[in-house]
């Protein structure tokens, strides 16, 4: 299975090093620099690259790649979830996964990965059982780690990997029991020139915090559940279950989680809840183009629009833009090409607009593809499927937990072509 | 506190990329110190006997091992502290060991003998990390020892460190692979093993060592299909692929018609047929039109093994682990039939969503399923169009797709698609999408003429990658109907002034040679232009313009001999031999001279010879001969270690192979052939397992502890309810199918039971199944005279729930349903019981004072007899019967000691509710001891009672020897003074002690009496005030009738019904009141103060419940119990 991993950051350079099986020299990383030159951009790195001796199979995160190598046939979508694992574990550990958070945590990176893997096959990869092996870096436990001079290896040792239920551990104790589930929907949606919608689909996560005592079993039943199309669980949540009553009963685990992502399924019509009127105009022969940009919301239920960013990647002939925005900053990267502008909250009485020009090179022919405009933006206390969670009831224990849900709607991948 | 703070110097600045470690070291004297002086440093942090110290150089050493610095000359000092107490040094020894132990093995080897210690540690977490890391440094002398290890862990108690063993097995193997045989060995015994825990390593150990050995699987297939679904993700992957390619050897092509069918139609049928319905149903056609050659064959029917596997694998498709929801299409896509593979469509379609590396796997494979499923991906579409922000090879691999998804009904909105991607700025994007459209136009005939025309216009675009990746496809697509297009061709001429891109030129030019009849007066004009600049050309120009300059002067000579003598002259003097190869050939083949051979006549054919259009492929054809999901399929070529997968057999192969046992109801896998486990599940099988023959001298001990369940076979059709429960509560993890030939079993047996009621069990039980006499025999002997049906009672309610425990742990799904099925059988099994247990309980308290202490209360034959009288009694008219006696009911059991805190003992009690004779103030607790461990367990007794004050305990007889796999009861008595104050000691055997205790619920501290209903008022007048607590409350909804009523009471606290009017005992039922009022009768055991219970049912389900007691505190705590016993 897995052979070595390497942690290879933006600038080419190896930072970290682990290796399974015999070692690899890093040498083995060449094929993967010279791909990396290949590509004109960093997430134009191929997956999976194969080399005389080795495969080398990477994923990109927060400008990090973890290369891990291979040797011999493993499904590459098994390597790339693991990498992904080990990603989100950092993160977990560290608050951020960037290349100084693991160089100043390089005792517990390396022992996490020690546990994660075994011969190169995943052994501990629960995020609660893995915690309770290696403690998490606080700055409380740094300062006393420094002083005392222990590390965050437990020093109990866990059962977690015993007990019937192995995404939790054991003895959880909590004086305040509650349990948070925010229920995230984003709209991916293409929207074209004329402000038609092309595709538009609803994805929507529960995300669950729970800290509760014990060995709670939780039951999570919606108003509306044939809304949900396609499901994917958290290994805690009972199948047969859903299957029979369309109902979530699970043990949690203990903290943050990712309890359910579903699909809405495609039947229903999406709101598209802003809109976009633009009229980004270059004259052929004019060394000048026009920008011009207004959004306004639309089928929101009332609810404002929230932290509005439009980006946008201008054609390569635009040297400069001079844009006068009514509210918000805009940026433009003169490298990159990238635009992009912080609107903030709609106010439907005055609408959002930017406005300007664009400068061209000089003598270059007029771009023959208007760009694509990418929006972001948030409504809090809302499910834009309608999707209502019924009822949270607990089982299990005798304590009334504190219980709270929280709805989001978010713009996912949402493009207005021009 | 000075080394800390150096370590902290070197953390802060360890940051920056590359500096040497060592210049932030103060102690080594900065940058310019050597490698000595530096490992010196931690040489003496290591030798000194400060944790801290040694913790700190580990720590550092661990940071230089991380960023790729050699430690190598460390080992010595490193190697010393791998005995080291503080576990964080220990494990950071650990990491250093595995990375350098194969470079200095000489050394490595005086860490082994720790590891071996390790071995043998009570704690299994201590235990499996020593295998672990003795199985990771790869030292070639020590693969005895890894083996013994090994060997010894694959029986080891702890799941996780057989677990471990499972992981270690590839490590071996691959320092040694002579070992071969010996681990397979091991392997097959771990294949056995049913927890989900080890299931997954199991399989991946298997995967690399032995996957020919399919034979290995077969005995273990449906267990693993049944346990798949609480596998962790990762072993999910590695056994779904093992079973795809498994099933590919197993069973019968499930599309097998069809896919004659797709032969004999011929291949262009995937291109044309507009979606999957409409294949179908020509397909359905075209079976009529075959059906005498259909006739022959077998109607196909699936396995059911087969079926298994497709059932269980389908809940994965909702993993969140897309490796997992991967293997399971894969699956589908390899094993179903053509008309189930829709569904993983929406999986994978969600995982589009993920990451990008991931979407390009998907992608990948997505690709080559559409070219042979179209129809399945179809409704999906628009979950394929692509965004400028989707990296490029994303964006192509979605125009792979979206091409393979083209037909006449939606290439419209695709082509429309397209234009849009045509704008992009991503060049390389642009160019493949413009192939795009050429394989649209070439696949689909409707739209071929639209996509020229819209690749004619891109001709003008002024990117010159545009035009000439337009003029290649223009070129393919002109070739299939070049007459018509004639305009295009001189259009097309004209570009040659301006292209500049070789491939478009070379193209254009032989699109002009090849069509020069359809152009005859321009063709010549492009050969003089391009004679002029053919020395600045590309070698793939000239050669070109060569062949240009031939077909001419074939055709049109006239006009072009001295153009192509120019030409040719030039070309022989160009610096590229091929070209000038080329010429010299050419020249000889087409100009007449007297030694030109006899090829020269045949020119014209040679060179104008009609070609074949090209087909345009899609580069995912055929790459399905690769098991989707593979690192080959996504190369396209074969990895190393890959696995082919086979093609289907022409015959099935035998499916009996998979049983696992002689076919009888009890599910297969639940009856592992593996000694070892049967110890450890033992508790599962208590009621067939005797019937397994194979169990050979082990038969006798065996039947030892089997038979106590077996054997309630003595006790009439009460044994038969509890009996056919036992199967059920097994069969909850059984396939369906199974299960409904479970149910109908049970049905049957019901039946039988309903039928007979009062039948010897010897001759109902032999109808049933005949290998099992011998035992029951030899138990019946032993009990002989004594009817044993309260032992039996409490014995297989115990087991039962044992079974259920440790079931749960892999299965608790499964068991839920397990539980749902129950009941229809509890009811009936309640009541005989209840029956039975009052009769006994009446002949012991006023006839035999004294039972023997050791557990086996006795029933006389007479009372064994008015059981059954009673039982029919009560299976003729159930309302009636429980009115008249006071029911007990089943007994609850209570875990002492858990089987892996015990380390493989475990105890279990439950409230006998017996009168306990040595001493009648205390209260009988009867245990029930099982030791799942391999060896044997001696000098079991107890020690050390810490009791409240006034508390008394009798001591249950030592138990001197508890063989591996069996299990004993024993009975001990607590006097609990009235209190639910718990009574705490040891329980011992000859090597541990476990500390453990009793705490009663308040109802067993009382035991029943009978009291008439006068008698009962009586007395509850004397008992009011502060003696009397009421309560109102709502029953449940299940809690209506008046059976479930006494019922609940009398499982909530030892009491005993006072019959309503029990004055008229003998007097013809009257029917029942409307609301009646229930009365329950007992004293506490050891102050005798009564404890009178009141439960009066009014409207709609409500009811008051009192409580009347001397003790105010018991009569609290009853009140509560009881009210929850019967609100829930």
């Amino acid at each position: 299975m897995i052979h070595s991993l390497f942690l290879v950051n933006a600038s080419g350079d190896i930072f970290l090093e682990k290796h399974w099986k015999s070692v690899v020299s890093r040498s083995v990383c060449d094929y993967f620099f010279e791909a990396q030159e290949r590509a004109t951009e960093p997430e134009n790195v191929p997956p999976v690259i194969p080399t005389p001796h080795h495969y080398l199979i990477s994923v990109l995160r927060h400008r990090i790649y973890f290369v891990a190598v291979i040797q011999s046939e493993v499904p590459p979508l098994f390597v790339i979830e693991f990498l992904h694992r080990v990603v989100d574990t950092f993160q977990d550990y560290f608050g951020v996964c960037t290349e100084a958070a693991i160089k100043d945590n390089v005792v517990v990176v390396y022992e996490l990965l020690e546990e994660m893997l075994d011969n190169g096959f995943p052994l501990a990869t629960e995020s609660n059982i893995l915690k309770e092996l290696i403690k998490p870096p606080t700055i409380l436990r740094t300062m006393v780690n420094t002083i005392t001079g222990s590390t965050n290896v437990g020093e109990q040792l866990p059962t977690g990997q015993l007990s019937v239920v192995p995404w939790r551990r054991t003895g959880v104790k909590y004086t305040n029991n509650e349990a948070y589930f925010d229920v995230v929907e984003e709209i991916d949606a293409i929207i074209d020139k004329s402000g038609s919608t092309i595709t538009a689909e609803i994805q929507g996560v529960i995300d669950a915090c729970v800290k509760l005592t014990g060995m709670p079993d939780l039951t999570l039943s919606f108003m509306n559940p044939r809304l949900l199309d396609d499901v994917s669980f958290h290994p805690c949540v009972r199948f047969k279950r859903w299957e029979a009553e369309r109902i979530l009963s699970f043990i949690p685990p203990d903290g943050n989680f990712r309890l359910l992502s579903y699909h809405v399924s495609s039947q229903n019509l999406v709101a598209i809840p802003v809109y976009v009127k633009h009229n980004i105009t270059f004259r052929e022969g004019s060394s000048q183009g026009r920008f011009d940009l207004t959004l306004g919301p639309k089928q929101t239920m009332g609810k404002a629009v929230e932290s509005v960013l439009v980006s946008s990647q201008l054609p390569r002939g635009v040297l400069n833009a001079n844009l006068n925005p009514s509210q918000g900053t805009y940026t433009f990267d003169p490298v990159t090409k990238m635009l992009s502008w912080d609107v903030g909250k709609i106010n439907p009485q005055k609408l959002p607009s930017l406005k300007g020009t664009m400068s061209l090179q000089a003598g270059a022919s007029k771009p023959d593809e208007n760009p694509s405009i990418n929006i972001q933006f948030k409504i809090q206390q809302m499910a834009i499927s309608g999707l209502k969670v019924n009822r949270l009831d607990m089982y299990g224990e005798k304590y009334k937990p504190f219980k709270g849900i929280k709805y989001m709607t978010k713009a996912g991948k949402f493009q207005v072509r021009t | 506190m000075s080394a800390s703070s150096a370590f902290n110097d070197e953390k802060g600045g360890s940051s920056s990329v590359g500096e040497p470690e060592y210049g932030h070291d103060p102690a080594s004297g900065g940058i310019f110190s050597s490698d000595y002086k530096r490992h010196d440093d931690l040489k003496e942090m290591l030798d000194s006997n400060k944790d801290s110290l040694k913790l700190e150089a580990m720590k550092r050493i661990v940071a230089m091992i991380a960023r790729g610095k050699n430690a190598s000359d460390l080992f010595p000092a490193v190697v010393k502290n791998v005995a080291c107490k503080n576990i964080e040094v220990k494990k950071l020894v650990y990491v250093y060991l595995v990375r350098y132990a194969e470079e200095q093995q000489d050394l490595a080897l005086l860490s082994i003998s720790t590891f071996q210690r390790g071995l043998k540690d009570p704690n299994q977490l201590i235990r499996a990390s020593a295998l672990r890391v003795l199985s990771s440094i790869r030292v070639t002398i020590i693969v005895p020892i890894m083996m013994l290890a090994i060997k010894e862990a694959a029986s080891d108690m702890s799941p996780y460190v057989r677990k471990t063993a499972a992981h270690a097995i590839p490590k071996l193997y691959s320092l040694d692979p002579e070992q071969k045989d010996q681990l397979i060995e091991v392997i097959e015994k771990l294949l056995a093993d049913k927890t989900t825990l080890v299931a997954g390593s199991v399989v991946m150990a298997f995967e690399e060592v032995c996957p020919e050995r399919i034979d290995l699987i077969h005995k273990n297939y449906r267990k693993l299909c049944n346990l798949l679904i609480d596998v962790e993700e990762w072993g999910q992957v590695v056994i779904i692929n093992m079973l795809t390619r498994y099933a590919r050897t197993q069973f019968l092509n499930p599309n097998i018609n069809e896919s004659l069918l797709e032969e004999g139609s011929g291949g262009d049928k995937t291109f044309y047929g507009s979606d999957e319905d409409e294949d179908e149903d020509e397909e359905e056609k075209e079976k009529n039109a075959e059906a005498p050659a259909m006739a022959k064959r077998k109607p196909y029917v699936m396995d059911p093994d087969h079926r298994l596997l497709l059932r269980n694998t389908k809940p994965l498709l909702q993993s969140r682990n897309a490796a997992v929801v991967m293997a399971v299409a894969q699956l589908y896509f390899h094993l179903a039939p053509k008309a189930e593979v829709g569904v993983i469509a929406k999986a994978l379609v969600r995982l589009l969503r993920s990451h990008s590396e991931v979407q390009y796997v998907v992608l990948q494979n997505v690709a080559t399923m559409t070219i042979k499923r179209r129809g399945m991906f179809e409704p999906y579409l628009k979950s394929f169009y692509i965004r400028s922000t989707d990296p490029t090879q994303i964006k192509v691999l979605k125009l792979e797709v979206l091409t393979n998804l083209a037909n006449e009904t939606n290439i419209s909105t695709i082509l429309r698609e397209f234009q849009t991607y045509i704008k992009s700025m991503d060049k390389d994007f642009v160019a493949a999408t413009i192939q795009a459209i050429g394989r649209c136009a070439t696949n689909i005939g409707e739209v071929r003429d639209t996509c020229l025309n819209g690749l004619v216009q891109l001709l003008s675009n002024r990117d010159e990658l545009v035009v000439a990746e337009s003029v290649v496809v223009i070129k393919k697509l002109l070739q299939m109907q070049p007459e018509k297009h004639s305009d295009i061709i001189k259009h097309m001429a004209k570009l040659t002034d301006n292209i500049q891109v070789p491939m478009a030129r070379a193209s254009i030019l032989w699109l002009i040679g090849e069509y020069c009849e359809h152009v005859p007066k321009i063709a010549p004009d492009v050969l003089r232009k391009m004679a002029k600049s053919f020395t600045n050309e590309e070698d793939i120009v000239k050669l070109q313009i060569i062949n240009l300059a031939a077909k001419l002067y074939l055709t049109n000579s006239k006009q072009t001999k001295l153009l192509t003598q120019y030409v040719l002259n030039l070309a022989k003097y160009d610096q590229n031999y091929d070209i000038r190869d080329r010429a010299r050939f050419i020249r000889q083949l087409i100009v007449p001279t007297e030694k030109s051979g006899a090829l020269s006549k045949y020119a014209k054919k040679l060179f104008l010879a009609l070609k074949p259009a090209p087909v345009l492929e899609s580069p995912f054809k055929d790459r399905d001969h690769f098991q989707l999901g593979s690192l080959s399929h996504l190369l396209n070529a074969k990895a190393g270690g890959y696995q082919e997968l086979p093609d289907w057999p022409e015959a099935a192969p035998d499916p009996s192979v998979r049983n696992v046992e002689v076919k009888d109801s009890v599910p297969e896998w639940t009856k592992c052939s593996s000694r070892e486990k049967r110890k450890e599940k033992k508790v599962e099988k208590p009621f067939y397992s005797d019937s397994e023959g194979e169990s050979g001298p082990t038969e006798s001990a065996d039947s030892e502890s089997d038979s106590a369940s077996g054997s309630e076979s003595g006790s009439g059709s009460e044994e038969s309810g509890s009996g056919s429960e036992s199967v059920e509560s097994e069969e909850g993890s059984e396939s369906e199918e199974e299960e409904e030939d479970e149910e109908e079993k049970n049905k049957k047996k019901k039946k039988k039971e309903l039928k007979k009621p009062v039948q010897e069990s010897e001759s109902e039980q032999s109808s049933e199944e005949e290998e099992r006499k011998p035992e029951r025999k030899s138990k019946q002997r032993k009990s002989d005279s004594e009817s044993e049906s309260d032992e039996e009672e409490s014995e297989s309610e115990s087991s039962q729930s044992e079974s259920e425990d440790s079931e749960s742990e892999a299965e608790i799904k499964k068991k839920k349903k397990a539980a749902e099925s129950k009941p229809p059988t509890k009811p009936v099994k309640k009541e005989n019981k209840k029956e039975k247990k009052e009769m006994s309980l009446l002949d012991l308290d006023d006839f035999e004072p004294a039972p023997s202490p050791q557990v086996t209360p006795v029933n006389t034959f007479l009372s064994n007899s008015l059981v059954t009288d009673l039982e029919g009694l009560s299976l003729s008219d159930t309302v009636l019967s429980p009115a008249t006696i006071a029911p007990s009911s089943a007994l609850k059991n209570y875990e002492l000691l858990h089987r892996i805190t015990g380390e493989g003992l475990s105890v279990e009690y439950c409230f006998s509710r017996q009168p306990f004779s040595p001493d009648a103030n205390m209260v009988a607790v009867q245990m029930q001891f099982t030791n799942n461990a391999t060896s044997d367990t001696k000098n079991l007794h107890m020690e050390d009672v810490k009791l409240q004050s006034g508390m008394r305990v009798k001591e249950f007889p030592e138990i001197e020897l508890l063989p591996a796999g069996e299990t004993a009861a024993a009975v001990m008595g607590i006097d609990f003074c009235d209190s639910t104050q718990a009574a705490n000691f040891q329980l011992c055997t000859h090597t541990k002690k476990f500390f453990v205790s009793i705490q009663p619920p308040v109802g067993e501290l009382m035991r029943p009496i009978f009291l008439t209903e006068n008698e009962f008022k009586k007395e509850q007048g004397q008992l009011m005030g502060m003696n009397e607590i009421t309560e109102k409350l709502t029953l449940d909804a299940k809690c209506r009738n008046e059976h479930a009523i006494v019922q609940r009471v009398t499982t909530a606290a030892n009491l005993s019904r006072v019959p309503c009017g029990s004055d008229k005992e003998c007097s013809p039922p009257v029917p029942p009141p409307d609301h009646p009022i229930h009365r329950f009768a007992g004293r506490t055991v050891t102050s005798s103060s009564l404890v009178l219970v009141t439960v009066a049912t009014k409207e709609e389900g409500a009811a008051q419940l009192t409580v009347n007691c001397e003790k105010m505190l018991i009569g609290t705590m009853l009140v509560k119990d009881i009210l929850l016993a019967l609100t829930q």
